[in-house]
């Protein structure tokens, strides 16, 4: 059948460079391998020129691939499911990017561009160990072309293939049976993107994590092509800067997923120890032990085997976080892991086609790898960096293991899961890694390589630590960090992790000018250790003074029991519009007015914030976005009150305008005498007495008016009692009624007519008598510093790149 | 013997300590009746919603209290409470994960973490919704 108006050429030729760059990426990889074990140069540079060419071509084809699903979704091509799944008309063009790194085969593609990046460098900059390499990027760029090739072999599906036309994704719907089915109104836009998404951290987030995850294959193909070419030392010093930057780059990867996940609010804070956050720490763990572990053996001869192992199982961790959160595994304890797509088995084999082959070069080659037999001397700076990184390794194998349980459970058949709270399974742990790894940090560097002597360690030392010890003491006793959630010991843990944290910090700074005379140029370690040491006291400080401010102290609710917080938490409050209301440190009022985007799909809430104190006002716009992506989904994004030392944040937890419901309910009469019951769905109510004209607190009525109010007491199923008053009037010729309501009990009690000797009273429940908001406020203190720290970090890293680079320049 | 296998020896004894303290903290998946006769202690339950019973959560009168019905593989019922708001899209949920304690034949639930909602149409779009969709209109 010929369908009218589909643009088939784009998906043709995207097609074609698919299979393309598969076909490419297999002739680089024998090209590269036949130039490594070459027995002439003549040989070898042949077959490199034979196998650039090809990677080349892979190159040129994966980026067709990317400008060809870019084109489909830029021009709005609904025929093709790429477009139709991820995007919609409304996408500004920024979001039209993070919907290519949405899907799947997006993220794979985004992947291997980066491979083409990195490799194209090393195709120039690598020298005689271009071919070993460039041969194991070429293998792993084979293994990312089947991820997007989308054909069936033997009944098993190999890869998604981004150019799937809706129609064959959908085949068997009947409106394809139409050859015109491209007019049909669910064909004539796509269906968006996540709104949680829908974040600019979301449009640079993933390039740089992915380019993270693809620079661990520098490092682990310098130490392949080593064992492989039994030159065990030739590539320690060209790796360096590939170490640096992938650490440098994966570590900004995983902190701006961090800053996505604080400004929406989706994990509660910056860190949740998340298994999709995990996944990608682990490794980066590694590969910043491998990296210390290098540095070590290019000063000294010591730990090349535990920096062959390091990089190995760094970029085999890469390929087991691949899997993890792109299986379904994760499904039961992660909210963030992609669903299963049917390529389990090619992403387990992923991981095997590396582990096995590297591992088994390794342990092969193991004992040819140079070793020096005399140990390192206690005063020297090799013996704790090596230290260092074991305490990394055995940080990671605990997040790790921790991670696994899904994957554990699967293979022993065993149901083990992290318990009730999960962060502090994992802060409990980690507290302890920061406070070694903190005080490591500040002392290491004062040691010489090989040796130092006592006195002059002890000399150096003691001002940093006393300053240390001093302004820690400050920020233990004047900065209000009393986290007794989990009981006194753990607060002493994190004193001790404030002052070991501090002294990174300080110890660093101090180096600068102690021990390497302000050179700057040269300190790019100090600078990221200083950025290390900042992180960690923020991620403390912010951690342990993360406070709620929505405990619900209203009263209108419930039994609240301040010494037990735990056994109520209560973190909610109730705002009814146009009630200042009570929430401790702050009046908050909730205006109503909700407002939404012209699209239709986000909600604000208006909320005015008065601290008590200070007499401080400020707005608050926490909404709620809907989103049409698969069934319609809502969900909270907060606003965010800044200060320089700490962030407000509020989201809505619940509303009563959620429904798009009008009132619908009715109100209903009951004609009663004093002293009788009305009863309704939680509770009753008992006419108690009538008053004529009455002229009290609420009502004015003179003695010559007509007027009747009716005093009813309700009485709730939690024995709570309220007092209403519902008046009827005459006034202008006609009748009137004054409803009194029990906001709580979403009552309003009318008094509606006179019969006889009894009252005719109306009563309606309904969920809206007053449109009302449920809150939650936190206060998020010293956040700040998380981000300054980790941005020094960035720059000690780019620095310490800089001055690597140079320094091996001027060598040659 | 030499250092490096001393320091590797404790470092090996601390990640044994470790991982014992670990997996005595851990809690494990159980069934609804399996976590009926382990009242009091931390436990995992998978479950579906029980679509026949309404979810009770009214934030006007107590933003902080939900409380619904689960359905096990196994066919068994229990009653769950949830103190804190109503995850949003809870009802269109296909699997729930909560961790929590059973009390008085009431699954308790006291972590805001302790309930965790799989919702096929996180990040990916749900394909049957879309074929659905697809299919309206004819």
């Amino acid at each position: 059948m010929d369908y009218i108006g589909e643009h088939l050429l784009p998906g043709k030729l995207g097609n074609f460079f698919v299979m393309l760059s598969f076909a490419a990426s297999f002739v680089a990889c024998i090209g590269f391998f036949k130039a490594t074990n070459a027995k002439s140069i003549e040989e070898e540079s042949s077959w490199k020129r034979f196998a650039r060419i090809a990677f080349a071509v892979d190159c040129f084809s994966v980026f067709a691939v990317f400008v060809t699903i870019f084109y489909i979704i830029y021009n709005h091509l609904f025929e093709y499911n790429y477009a139709w799944e991820h995007s919609n008309k409304e996408l500004s063009l920024k979001y039209l990017l993070s919907c290519i790194w949405e899907a799947q085969e997006g993220s794979f593609l985004l992947w291997t561009m980066w491979h083409c990046v990195l490799g194209t460098i090393l195709i120039f900059k690598a020298g005689k160990w271009e071919a070993p390499v460039m041969m194991v990027i070429s293998f792993a760029q084979i293994c990312l072309a089947t991820m997007i090739l989308g054909i069936y072999i033997s009944g098993s599906k190999v890869g998604i293939n981004p150019f799937v036309l809706v129609r064959q994704q959908f085949g068997d719907g009947p409106m394809f049976s139409r050859p015109d089915y491209l007019s049909m109104p669910q064909m004539q836009n796509g269906q968006g993107i996540n709104a949680l998404l829908q974040n600019y951290w979301m449009v640079i987030h993933p390039p740089i994590l992915f380019l993270g995850f693809a620079s661990t294959i520098v490092p682990f193909a310098y130490a392949i092509a080593g064992l492989w070419k039994k030159q065990y030392t030739g590539w320690t010093k060209a790796a360096v800067p590939w170490a640096l930057f992938s650490a440098c780059v994966l570590g900004t990867g995983i902190m701006m997923g961090g800053a996505w996940a604080y400004e929406s609010l989706s994990f509660g804070g910056f860190w949740a120890w998340d298994p999709v956050e995990n996944a990608s720490l682990v490794p980066w763990l590694v590969i910043v032990g491998g990296l210390h572990t290098l540095v070590v053996y290019n000063a000294t001869g010591h730990s090349l085997r535990a920096t062959y192992f390091f990089f190995i199982l760094g970029f085999i961790l890469i390929l087991y976080a691949t899997f993890l959160t792109r299986s379904g595994v994760l499904n039961g304890t992660s909210v963030h892991a992609f669903v299963d797509s049917g390529m389990n088995f090619q992403l387990i084999l992923f991981v095997l086609v590396f582990l096995f082959p590297s591992f088994i070069l390794f342990f092969k080659e193991y004992k040819n790898v140079p070793h020096i037999q005399k140990e390192e001397s206690t005063w020297s700076r090799e013996f704790w960096m090596f230290i260092g990184s074991l305490i990394l390794f055995l940080s990671s194998i605990f997040i790790a293991v921790s991670t696994s349980l899904p994957v554990i459970n699967k293979i022993a058949n065993t149901k083990w899961t992290v318990g009730e709270d999960v962060t502090f399974s994992y802060n409990r742990i980690e507290i302890f890694i920061a406070i070694i790894l903190g005080v490591l940090t500040a002392v290491t560097q004062y040691l010489k390589y090989k040796s130092t002597t006592k006195e002059y360690f002890i000399k150096k030392m003691i001002v940093p630590t006393i300053i240390a010890l001093v302004l820690s003491a400050l920020i233990s006793i004047f900065g209000n960090v009393h986290y007794d959630k989990y009981g006194a010991g753990f607060l002493i843990a994190i004193h001790i992790a404030i002052f070991s944290a501090v002294y990174a910090v300080i110890a660093n700074t101090t180096y600068i000018w102690t021990g390497m005379n302000g050179k700057l140029k040269a300190a790019g370690a100090s600078v990221a250790h200083v950025g290390f040491g900042v992180m960690l006291v923020g991620i403390l400080l912010s951690m342990s003074k993360k406070e709620l401010l929505s405990f619900n102290t209203t009263g209108i609710n419930l039994p609240f029991d301040p010494k037990d917080p735990d056994k109520n938490p209560l973190e909610n409050i109730t705002l009814l519009q146009n009630v200042k209301t009570d929430m401790g440190k702050y009046w908050a009022t909730y205006l109503g007015g909700d407002s939404t985007n012209a699209a239709g799909d986000i909600t604000y809430y208006k909320v005015i914030m008065e601290d008590k104190k200070s007499g401080e006002v400020f707005k608050l716009y926490p909404n709620l976005i809907r989103s049409s992506k698969g069934q319609e989904t809502i969900s909270p994004n907060p606003d965010k009150h800044h200060y320089l030392t700490r962030d407000i944040f509020s989201y809505v937890n619940a509303a009563s305008n959620l429904d798009r419901q009008g009132d619908t309910a009715q109100f209903r009469r009951y004609p009663v005498a004093v002293n009788d019951t009305i009863y309704y769905s939680n509770g009753f109510m008992i006419l108690n007495n009538t008053v004529k004209n009455p002229n009290n607190d609420k009502y004015h009525f003179a003695p010559t008016d007509t007027a009747l109010m009716a005093e009813i007491t309700v009485v709730s199923k939690d024995s709570m009692r309220y007092k209403v008053r519902p008046v009827f009037y005459f006034k202008d010729n006609k009748f009137n009624t004054i409803a009194d309501t029990v906001f709580t009990q979403n009552l309003a009690v009318a008094l509606t007519g006179v019969q006889g000797n009894k009252l005719e009273i109306a009563v309606k429940e309904s969920s809206s008598l007053v449109p009302f908001i449920s809150l939650k406020v936190y206060a998020f203190p010293q956040i700040n510093i998380v981000w300054v720290g980790t941005f020094i970090m960035i720059i000690g890293f780019v620095m310490s790149i800089v001055w690597r680079v140079k320094t091996r320049l001027i060598v040659k | 013997m030499k250092r490096i296998n001393i320091i590797i020896l404790v470092f090996i004894a601390i990640a044994i300590a470790v991982l014992v303290s670990f997996m005595g903290n851990l809690s494990t998946y159980e069934t609804i009746a399996s976590a009926r006769q382990k009242e009091g202690k931390s436990v995992t339950i998978v479950a579906k919603l029980d679509n026949t019973q309404p979810i009770e959560y009214d934030p006007a009168k107590d933003p902080n209290y939900v409380s619904f019905y689960v359905i096990d593989t196994l066919g068994e019922k229990a009653k769950v409470v949830y103190h804190f708001e109503k995850p949003y899209d809870m009802d269109k949920t296909e699997r729930i994960v909560l961790k929590g304690k059973m009390k008085d034949g009431v699954f308790d639930i006291t972590q805001k973490e302790g309930i965790l909602i799989t919702c096929p149409s996180k990040y990916k779009s749900d394909p049957e919704y879309n074929k659905k969709k697809l299919s309206q209109n004819q």
